[in-house]
């Protein structure tokens, strides 16, 4: 597995440009200290990982509904291993309303992602995405908000970023869905994701709820596809991902 | 207008929509025809009126269901239009102010893209949907402003998962989840200036609403008070503080251990159009 622990770019540019350059890449270890550079550079140096073997397309997520939840499975098992690092953190910078509120996020999350192991195991025995191991190696756990000089994303910029991303998932992927059953299920779920990025965002930026960078003029939230979603949350996912087959 | 386009997304709502134009050939046979001579397959009212004769006697059309959203839609657009013309609004604060403005915004939005897709699919939009008048007067507070507009957006939220699976497999799904999510962020806004949490759950100071709960109070139609079809209204929709999803109970089911409180607000709950419609929630709050 360490041959697989490569830190990603930390600028918060390459999140929400998930193909980062290596020029940008090498400008981070410049910046990022000579321990984490040389760090980087001898796990880069002695890497297996799929990122420079187009053949291997990575893990597949799975085809038809089952790719579908495995697809929201994934999603969750980062949210839910997100909010319980920032719960099992202390001196985040959060207040205490803040703190009580993202536990309950963080239960949220994971409730989400034990849901959906259940219901796959369930219904789709033996096909179930296997647990992945998450990479917030670019998220300082002790910063409530990145500031100006900040190279890592603080936890609120990472909660956004994360819900943001769950919303313009399932809206993207509910048109992929044949069964009305797991329609109605990605539907109660995102509509809580969008309550959680509508907060997340308030508490960065009062009004920014629903804002015109996010919701467009027609009054419509984002919609992204399974490929296009993957290769920014891929950022965050050790194991390389293949969403190229969810819902087909 | 692309024939096609719709035909096919309606063949993913209904497997059945070629059968339909095919044992009405006379109807579908004379599309080819004047297809042939003009652009007369273009052209909205002539697709609406195929469509109604496609589908008559049926219990919904993708029309139908916008036709719904689009009533909802007008209804949240009133009400915030009254709380934007009240003194209430006027003595709010700015911020209080912009948010009220941002969230109105993206109902006009709604409302403009609703009708532009209704009018496309032949059908003639709803025209109204007003807030009461007289219910609207009661509430003489900026925070019992805030109170209802908690309990439309939360029912909006509720409203759009209900009818989504008639979207099955539709572009048009993917816009109705796209405004769903918007609904569901202006409604944690409005949970979050109101000192409630951003999610639904059982310990709201409204969680004994009947926005919150479900089944209706009077008979049920399957004509809507707006003149387009509903579903049949069947068993109760599952309450918001459900714990149990897909057969799995979540405070138990699961390995870990979880609250009911955690279990009900992970999971927003539909409500079907005829509990929508009911007086005790948004259908007596509609009218002059």
């Amino acid at each position: 597995m360490s041959d697989n622990l490569q830190p990603r770019s930390a600028d918060e540019a390459s999140f929400a440009q998930p193909l980062y350059t290596p020029i940008k890449r090498r400008s981070f270890f410049m910046y990022a200290g000579a321990t984490a550079g040389a760090t980087a550079l001898v796990l880069a140096g002695c890497s297996k990982d799929s990122d420079s073997t187009p053949v291997n397309n990575g893990i597949s997520l799975g085809s038809g509904d089952v790719g579908v939840l495995n697809y929201a499975y994934a999603l969750e098992q980062l949210e839910a291993a997100f909010y319980a690092q920032v719960k099992a953190s202390t001196n985040t910078g959060l207040s205490a309303a803040e703190t009580a509120y993202f536990s309950e996020v963080a239960a949220h999350e994971a409730i989400h992602r034990d849901f959906f192991k259940a219901a796959i195991n369930r219904d789709a025995p033996g096909k179930i995405l296997q647990n992945l191991t998450p990479n917030f190696s670019n998220i300082d756990f002790t910063k409530r908000l990145k500031s100006g000089t900040d190279t890592k994303l603080g936890i609120l910029d990472a909660a956004k970023a994360f819900e943001d991303l769950g919303v313009a998932a399932y809206n993207g992927a509910g048109k992929l869905i044949k069964t009305a059953a797991y329609l109605v299920i990605a539907g109660q779920i995102v509509s809580v994701e969008a309550r959680h990025a509508a907060y997340v965002r308030e508490l960065i930026t009062p009004n920014t709820f629903s804002s015109s960078d996010q919701v467009d003029a027609s009054g419509l939230d984002k919609a992204m596809s399974p490929m296009d979603v993957i290769a920014i949350a891929q950022s965050f996912v050790t194991e390389k991902l293949d969403a190229s087959t969810v819902g087909k | 207008m692309d024939f096609f386009k719709i035909i096919d997304d309606l063949s993913k709502v209904d497997a059945d929509v070629l059968g339909r134009f095919d044992s009405r050939r006379a109807v579908f046979g004379s599309l080819g025809n004047i297809a042939k001579r003009s652009a007369l397959a273009a052209t909205p009212l002539f697709l609406g009126a195929l469509f109604q004769k496609a589908y008559a006697g049926t219990t919904s059309t993708p029309v139908e269901v916008l036709q719904y959203a689009l009533t909802l839609e007008l209804f949240e657009q009133d009400f915030y239009a009254k709380v934007k013309a009240s003194s209430q609004y006027a003595g709010a604060s700015a911020a209080d102010k912009a948010a009220i403005d941002q969230i109105k915004g993206h109902e006009d939005a709604h409302v403009a893209l609703l009708r532009t897709a209704i009018t496309g699919l032949g059908g003639t939009p709803v025209a109204s949907a007003p807030f009461k008048s007289a219910v609207f007067a009661g509430l003489t507070t900026f925070a019992a402003q805030l109170g209802i507009a908690q309990l439309l957006e939360d029912t909006g939220v509720r409203a759009y998962k209900g009818r989504a699976g008639e979207l099955l497999g539709t572009d048009l799904l993917t816009v109705a989840l796209q405004i769903h999510s918007v609904e569901a962020r202006h409604a944690s806004k409005i949970r979050y200036m109101r000192g409630q949490k951003p999610w639904v759950n059982p310990g709201d100071d409204l969680a004994a609403h009947p926005v919150y709960t479900s089944g209706v109070t009077g008979p049920t139609s399957t004509t809507s008070p707006f003149g387009y079809g509903i579903p049949a209204y069947t068993a109760a929709s599952p309450v918001e503080s459900n714990t149990t999803q897909s057969n799995v109970p979540i405070t138990t089911g699961l390995g870990a251990t979880y609250t009911a409180a955690d279990a009900a607000a992970s999971f927003d709950e539909y409500l079907q159009a005829a509990e929508v419609l009911d007086a005790s929630r948004a259908g007596g709050l509609v009218g002059a």
